[in-house]
């Protein structure tokens, strides 16, 4: 038989790709396994803290599953999962569970430096992202055609955003949809007559900065990082690691790990405001 | 006989070797086009299988956390922004190759083509800034929301210009010197030359420039992500937002879960095929167009 057949040296190909593939498997199993599922919100966030978890303990091997803060409480329950991961405070029924937050997430609504309008009621912001209200002149400002700035699905700003204000997304009438904040903090800052909303850590350093944006009030409440930290920022939620029981050994070991000073710059990094207790 | 080892017919050593790499090679390149199909298949297929396909085009809406998924103001959107981007760049693209070839000196033609290179090799995500930051505050003053149909299509000219300009420059270069010559000894003007001797003979060339335009319009993501405006609908006019395919994965891959992060893979599956057809439209082109340059 000749080795330069093509059929059989096609079969060859797969036979060493398919080798291949087979020891890199085999080569990722470690001793130590520790599984995290749940909040898609909380995961990013997670998944750094565990690469660098693993980076100073050689040995120990973390899965970060996402599924949505439910599949993180459901597979605590059902014990398929080490740490599951919420993005809300635990709710009265779920006292079985034992949470950990590890940062907070705040949302705010921005507009331009210049927009002559301070504050907004929470109807008025309901009214303007479903399109009954259109033109800044009825809610106090300039007459100009208000441009809404909102989210693109999945994101989890857009889901607090959403939830907060007892909306569904397809009720929104956007002009502009985004992806990360600092595309919304540009359009805003661009734009005289947007209305947009983002993560307030992402907010609060760009405004330092010097772009022309305002942080708009809640309640009477102001959009700060101080504010959400001392819980009295209503567009708010904590980020929570739970277990079922009192956590043992490596799992110890990673909660305290993500509560440690040791982590600020990844939850920095991703706009989250730090939990102190 | 003595010389048969010499027939090309019979390989030496070398031949076996160059062959085994050659093939690899090819192998490696075919396997990976396949894995990308295979991939995109496998990945979308719960979404195939679940959701009937007639409702990628009649369901209301994308809100695909609110099981609506309608793809056509997408593929409308990524159409109209590559089209519009053409119909824009393929002139401009002309004039300034044809400038380069036939009216510059030579010392200008070379920086000229040079400027035109660096235009080429500036990322994508840099036009996009300067869309978000310059061009779409601009246009808001005219008409908001800004971020529109019309700044999609000012980026992509912008991204493609080069493209054109640079295959439609090595193009009419390629024309034998003897037409060209030929022509002025018949005593054409120089327009006369270039429209009746060089852009024929060139045409071929130049339709591969725009077909590889076309391409990198289609597929062009970030630069449009930050221009577009992302709003999923079919516009009415220049003004409005739009959604491309491209920027549909980019947008919302990185959150989606189940069957959304599938009908991802779908809008994938589906900007796939739309640069596949592309292709066979420029093969199915080059072949006709040379049987009608042999008949003629």
């Amino acid at each position: 038989m000749n080795i330069f057949d093509s059929k059989s040296f096609l079969l060859a190909c797969f036979v060493l790709v398919t080798a291949m593939l087979n020891g890199i498997t085999c080569a990722n199993a470690a001793s130590q396994r520790l599984v995290l599922t749940g909040s898609s919100t909380v995961a990013p966030l997670v998944g750094e803290i565990a690469r660098r978890f693993e980076t100073i303990n050689p040995g120990v091997r973390i899965d970060v599953q996402t599924g949505g803060s439910a599949r993180g409480i459901l597979d605590i329950r059902k014990g398929t999962a080490d740490i599951g991961m919420v993005s809300r405070a635990l709710k009265p029924d779920e006292t079985d569970l034992r949470a950990f937050a590890i940062a907070l997430d705040g949302v705010s609504i921005i507009l331009h430096a210049n927009n002559r309008v301070n504050t907004l009621s929470k109807q008025q912001i309901i009214d303007i992202f479903t399109g009954k209200i259109t033109n800044w002149k009825l809610v106090g400002g300039a007459d100009a055609r208000i441009t809404v700035v909102t989210k693109a699905e999945g994101r989890s700003t857009l889901e607090l955003f959403l939830h907060y204000f007892q909306l569904t997304n397809s009720a929104i009438k956007p002009h502009i949809i985004i992806g990360d904040n600092p595309q919304g903090i540009k359009i805003v800052a661009g734009n005289p007559h947007a209305i947009g909303y983002v993560s307030i850590g992402a907010a609060e350093y760009e405004a330092g900065r010097g772009a022309p944006i305002r942080l708009m009030p809640l309640d009477g409440v102001d959009a700060s990082v101080v504010n959400v930290r001392n819980g009295t920022f209503p567009l708010s939620r904590p980020l929570n690691l739970i277990t079922s029981r009192e956590p043992q050994g490596l799992i110890q070991r990673f909660i305290e790990f993500a509560r440690s000073p040791q982590i600020h710059d990844l939850v920095e990094a991703q706009y989250f405001v730090l939990f102190r207790d | 006989m003595i010389w048969s080892k010499r027939n090309i017919l019979f390989f030496s050593v070398t031949d076996k070797l160059v062959l085994i790499v050659l093939r690899l090679g090819a192998v490696i390149a075919a396997l990976v086009m396949l894995l990308i199909l295979i991939f995109l298949l496998t990945e979308s297929w719960p979404a195939l299988i679940q959701i009937t396909p007639t409702r990628f085009l009649t369901d209301a809406s994308w809100h695909p956390l609110e099981s609506t998924y309608n793809l056509t103001p997408m593929f409308s959107g990524t159409l109209l922004a590559s089209v519009g981007a053409l119909v824009l760049a393929i002139p401009l693209g002309l004039a300034s190759a044809l400038f380069i070839v036939f009216y510059a000196s030579a010392r200008l033609a070379t920086s000229y083509r040079r400027l035109i290179e660096l235009l080429a090799g500036i990322p994508s995500v840099v036009f996009g800034f300067w869309g978000l930051t310059t061009l779409v505050p601009l246009i808001t003053q005219l008409h908001p929301p800004g971020a529109s149909l019309l700044a999609a299509i000012l980026v992509l000219t912008l991204m493609i210009l080069p493209t054109i300009t640079l295959t439609a420059f090595s193009a009419p270069q390629a024309v034998p010197d003897e037409f060209l010559r030929g022509a002025t000894a018949l005593g054409l003007s120089r327009w006369g030359m270039i429209s009746g001797v060089a852009l024929p003979a060139a045409r071929i060339g130049i339709v591969a420039g725009i077909i590889l335009a076309a391409g990198r319009a289609i597929g062009e993501t970030m630069a449009v992500l930050m221009v577009a405006g992302n709003v999923v609908q079919h516009p009415a006019g220049l003004f409005d937002p739009i959604r491309t395919l491209a920027a549909n994965i980019a947008l919302e891959m990185a959150y989606a879960m189940g069957d959304h992060r599938a009908v991802l893979f779908v809008t994938g599956f589906l900007l796939m095929l739309l640069i596949i057809i592309l292709a066979v439209a420029a093969d199915w082109l080059k072949k006709n167009s040379q049987d009608w340059s042999a008949s003629s």
